[in-house]
């Protein structure tokens, strides 16, 4: 039986569909089952971001009404055995799926594979209520900024209305650089205000517009520190202890993290 | 408002407090858990029960959540409605 994650945020823009794609093709590497469903219907995005736009057929919507089965609409990543895209349909709006609806695609969908990533659309309207409303888990993305933590606050509080009251945090566009200076709220900052479980921290990584724009997802790239940190999260989404990534921030600080985080063993 | 002054000593005044400290204060409002309508139907509850001693104008009451510091680093919600009043009723006298 798998596990169904939801991938939300509240504020767009943070990195909920990078984060997807890079967790799911991570998880596939680490020879599991992934499908990832593109929640944001009308506003479809994690095709372009895995490079699979051209391969579409079916969408999500196609399934839920019965136009093709379940199997003919889910994409095939050919780079990364056992990933396969479930996309949003383009010219549809939110209510062209009922929460019913996803619930029982959730439920088909985790018998046959590991894991089920969900990318939820921003905002809190129904596009948001539909892919929370399958899920079983849910990482929540933020970067450090006063915008995006607090709505991030404000899914937490949502989620736990609904049943989730324990989401995971990953902490996207970390700049060390920035951090070091005082200029950036740091990863001790950001856990100490939403007090929920950290599972990751992402720096800020050219590399990320770089497989972007490429269509590959940057775990791929072993030259990329935001990939390797999203290899590490998909690590500790399967229950592996893995510790945080050395950013360079010294030692004290990574210190710091590895006790918040639970490793390291005080 | 006057709150933020604390910050410009040497340490505090690094914009990651400051951000800090205007996320924590304004996530006390959010957490509240308050929405328009919520303050609405307490406004209109007030105003019927208010209105038989005292003679205001509703469109002037404002009824909000806010946070009241308390202490060093704490801050509590509180409920405030501030009501101007244009007279008192003589409730002796109208009295039946």
């Amino acid at each position: 039986m798998g596990e169904v994650y939801v991938i939300t945020s509240g504020k767009g823009g943070v990195g909920k569909t990078t984060t997807t794609a890079n967790i799911g093709a991570a998880l596939a590497m680490e020879g599991k089952k992934v499908v990832l469903m593109d929640a944001d219907i009308g506003l479809r995005n994690l095709d372009v971001v895995l490079g699979l736009e051209n391969r579409i057929v079916y969408d999500i919507v196609d399934v839920v009404e019965g136009t093709c089965r379940l199997k003919q609409a889910l994409v095939r990543d050919k780079r990364f055995e056992g990933l396969y895209l479930l996309p949003a349909a383009q010219t549809r709006d939110k209510d062209a799926i009922s929460p019913k609806q996803m619930q029982d695609l959730c439920k088909e969908l985790k018998e046959l594979y590991d894991y089920i990533l969900i990318d939820c659309p921003a905002g809190i309207e129904q596009g948001f209520k539909n892919a929370i409303v399958g899920a079983n888990k849910a990482i929540i993305v933020t970067i450090p900024e006063v915008s995006a933590v607090r709505d991030a606050d404000r899914i937490i509080g949502l989620l736990a209305s609904h049943g989730m009251p324990y989401p995971d945090l990953l902490i996207n566009r970390l700049r060390i650089d920035m951090v070091k200076r005082g200029d950036m709220m740091n990863v001790e900052d950001t856990i100490d205000i939403l007090g929920i479980d950290l599972i990751g921290v992402v720096p800020d990584d050219e590399n990320i517009v770089v497989s972007t724009n490429r269509g590959e997802p940057a775990v791929a790239n072993s030259n990329s520190l935001a990939g390797k940190a999203y290899r590490n999260v998909a690590k500790r989404v399967m229950g592996e202890e893995v510790p945080l990534l050395d950013l360079g921030a010294g030692n004290t600080f990574v210190g710091r993290l590895k006790r918040l985080f639970g490793i390291a063993g005080n | 408002m006057f709150d933020f002054f604390r910050f410009f000593g040497k340490e505090e005044s690094k914009s990651k407090n400051i951000a800090k400290e205007r996320l924590k204060l304004v996530l006390i409002h959010d957490r509240a858990n308050v929405s328009p309508m919520f303050l609405d139907t307490i406004k209109e509850d007030m105003i019927k029960v208010i209105s038989s001693y005292i003679e205001f104008d509703a469109d002037e009451m404002d009824v909000r959540i806010t946070k009241v510091q308390d202490g060093e680093n704490d801050y509590t919600s509180t409920l405030v409605a501030n009501i101007p009043i244009k007279r008192m009723k003589k409730i002796g006298k109208n009295d039946r």
